[in-house]
């Protein structure tokens, strides 16, 4: 009981965090048919511009100036980037926002180094929230909740409640009528992309010093995020909703079971392939769950949980 | 014999001629060890570019078959090594090739249900899902310390035992040679014509009656072969197979092999294995920030010339070939060449003078000869600047002066 209700709280919070990335994913890719490679680029950026503002103005500045910083940065990629290749078409989008990805790992090597660095959680938000049974809940992780479910609510408001929502909905499924109709759509694409950018960047500073910012942080989150999006229906937000925290919950729980799933292969001789598979705890395949997840939905449901047909 | 088959016929011909030739005129033993890997490069990138220029389908895990073919064969190499069998080192490629054909047959079923960007997103989670694999079984795959064996083993034939490089090189080359005219004469059979319709307008495909899941399956069977013998090739060439060949970064390199060198043409590929492996093997003895140029050379590739190196080249050459158009051409193209080497050289300096700023190396100043600088003065800094805006200049210049727009 108090396994379940701890798990099931830090796996709410993780994975309100992969929600925090993959709404800004489904949104873009939703809005321009663009699979941004780089949207974990960017979280992986949040965290280490947080790093670095929080060591010399405080966390909570860093908080609000982050999100900004990279939503602008996102803004600028589309401007002067994507909006070039856009007429080479979509292959070409994936292949610049790729090679974004792999441009931006590498200025963080020769900005911040190979190693993690030292992104710690602030010294007020250090503490405990409240214990439930024996274990402790803390604080950070409470915030992580908070932070993120605002961020929900807000996107939702902005985007069913105010005008500017209303004319990105539009873009997002008729641009030709929006833009006929006198709207910008290029420059919604633009603050589009900043915002799913600002939202990735806000997703770091809360998510980096919970977890380790090191240069490959961008590349283990991006995976995770992908299966999400797949598992939810590529350009569904409830299905990313629903999907981000089935999977947060998944991991969360088979990181603390001792189960040995494929203890039915039997003991076979000491150090060969089948003794070390059935040996093998839940614990241990943890990472490879999401996968697993992906190859079962793709077989059994081609379209995710709530995705459209597509063929 | 019709005047088209006959080129070809000599173009096969000169390849060959030139795959034996080369290590006379390479002298050194790094230079064999690189032409070597550039030979595993061409028959991987060739495999990759069986799925994106002719299936047009992006996949993100391509080095999944290749890695899994490397570990398949090293195991077999190290039971030659035992004597538990008996088979000639150089047939072994084959084995990664029927291992990475028996992966993609398994994993291609399930990641070939969908097309396109979904297909792309599916690639990356099964790399990922076989890597993570991979860490979990060290029984077989050696964790993270890899698979090693001793290529000098079993009855040398003819003498050939594999314990110089030049040997090795040729057993590379031979096996290029193969896999490079099979792929390319997959692309004339009517099944490769079907693969490019399935790629350029897959509903149509599907209305003549054709399954479009059933071809790219194929088309990615096929691949898995000749990915699995480029991964052989290489555990022969290294003698260790390690994580790092099924990895995401193994299968971004040969996504990125590919564009560079250009996925509309066949010979593109090839260009960009050359090219990305020179980068790889010899600009990265240079400067530790090899990779930051190599993604800055894919980027200013997707943003300027979408078609690659090839596509550049035959422009180029359609371009020269019109009556008088050298004479044309000649002054926009001196100058492009000046524009975009000063261009070169400014984002070099700045970015060398960067990374020794920040990483505070022993190596703090920048020599080249008898020439010094200090990145934390304002010199190369300045230097760089003039070099931007000369070639800005430059190339605006170039674009009002001449045709260079035909070039691109």
């Amino acid at each position: 009981m108090e396994f379940a209700l701890i798990s099931l709280l830090n796996g709410a919070s993780y994975g309100m965090l992969l929600f925090m990335l993959s709404s800004g994913l489904t949104l873009i890719f939703g809005m321009m048919g663009v699979l941004n490679f780089a949207h974990a680029s960017f979280y992986m950026l949040g965290a280490y511009f947080a790093f670095q503002v929080s060591s010399s103005l405080g966390w909570w500045p860093a908080l609000l100036m982050v999100p900004l910083l990279v939503g602008l940065l996102g803004a600028g990629v589309e401007r002067f980037g994507l909006r070039r290749v856009h007429r080479f078409g979509h292959v070409a989008e994936l292949l610049f926002t790729f090679g974004l990805a792999f441009m931006i790992e590498e200025i963080v090597h020769l900005a911040w180094g190979r190693n993690a660095v030292d992104y710690a959680v602030p010294a007020e938000l250090d503490g405990t929230l409240f214990t439930l049974f024996n274990t402790a809940f803390p604080v950070y992780r409470g915030l992580m909740i908070v932070v993120s479910a605002g961020m929900m609510a807000t996107l939702y408001l902005l985007l069913t409640r105010t005008r500017i929502g209303l004319i990105i909905q539009a873009a997002l499924t008729h641009p030709e009528m929006a833009e006929s109709l006198g709207h910008n759509v290029p420059r919604v694409f633009m603050l589009t992309f900043g915002m799913g950018c600002a939202m990735a960047g806000l997703a770091g500073v809360i998510g980096g010093n919970a977890f380790v910012t090191e240069p490959s942080m961008a590349a283990a989150m991006g995976s995770i995020v992908f299966v999400v999006v797949v598992v939810g229906g590529l350009g569904s937000m409830g299905g990313a909703l629903a999907a981000s925290l089935l999977i947060g919950v998944l991991q969360t729980f088979a990181v603390g079971i001792e189960w040995r799933p494929l203890a039915a292969l039997g003991p076979g001789a000491a150090d060969s392939v089948l003794q070390q598979l059935a040996t093998l705890k839940l614990s241990q395949m943890a990472p490879i769950l999401p996968y697993l997840l992906m190859v079962a939905m793709l077989i059994v449901r081609p379209r995710g949980l709530m995705g459209q047909r597509e063929d | 014999m019709t005047p088209s088959h006959r080129d070809l016929l000599l173009g096969w011909l000169g390849f060959a001629l030139a795959l034996a030739l080369l290590p006379l005129a390479l002298q050194s033993d790094f230079a064999l060890s690189v032409a070597s890997k550039i030979g595993i490069a061409i028959v991987f990138a060739l495999s990759y570019n069986m799925l994106l220029g002719q299936g047009g389908m992006l996949s993100f895990g391509h080095a999944v078959y290749s890695g899994l073919g490397g570990y398949f064969t090293i195991h077999v190499l190290a039971a030659v090594n035992d004597g538990r069998v008996d088979l000639p080192v150089s047939l072994l490629p084959l084995v990664g090739g029927l291992a990475g054909m028996g992966f993609a047959v398994l994993l291609g079923w399930v990641s070939t249900r969908r097309a396109g960007t979904t297909f792309a997103m599916i690639s990356l989670g099964i790399g990922e899902l076989v890597t993570a694999c991979v860490l979990m079984v060290p029984a077989f795959f050696g964790g993270e310390a890899g698979i090693s064996a001793n290529r000098v083993t079993g009855s040398a034939w003819l003498g050939i035992d594999f314990a110089s490089q030049t040997q090795m090189y040729y057993l590379i080359a031979a096996w290029a040679l193969v896999c490079v005219a099979a792929m390319h004469y997959l692309t004339r059979t009517p099944f490769g014509r079907l693969a490019n319709a399935v790629r350029d307008n897959p509903e149509r495909v599907a209305f003549v009656g054709y399954s479009t899941r059933l071809v790219r399956y194929q088309l990615m069977v096929l691949a898995g072969l000749f990915a699995g013998i480029s991964g052989g090739l290489a555990a022969l060439n290294n003698e260790i197979v390690t994580i790092e060949t099924v990895g995401a970064h193994a299968s971004g390199l040969v996504l990125l092999m590919v564009f560079i060198g250009g996925m509309g043409y066949f010979t593109g590929p090839i260009i960009g294995a050359i090219v990305v492996t020179l980068l790889q093997t010899v600009v990265s003895t240079y400067t530790h920030a090899w990779l930051f140029y190599f993604g800055l050379l894919f980027l200013v590739m997707v943003l300027f010339a979408p078609g690659g190196f090839a596509s550049l080249l035959a422009g180029g050459s359609a371009t020269l070939r019109a009556p008088g158009a050298l004479q044309r051409t000649l002054p926009s193209l001196l100058l492009g060449l000046v524009a975009l080497a000063s261009l070169l050289a400014a984002s070099v300096l700045a970015v060398e003078s960067a990374y020794r700023l920040w990483s505070g190396s022993a190596k703090a100043t920048l020599a080249w000869g008898t020439l010094q600088l200090d990145p934390a003065s304002a010199s190369p800094w300045l230097v760089a600047a003039v070099l931007t805006a000369l070639g800005a200049a430059l190339l605006v210049a170039c674009g009002r002066i001449g045709p260079a727009k035909e070039l691109a």
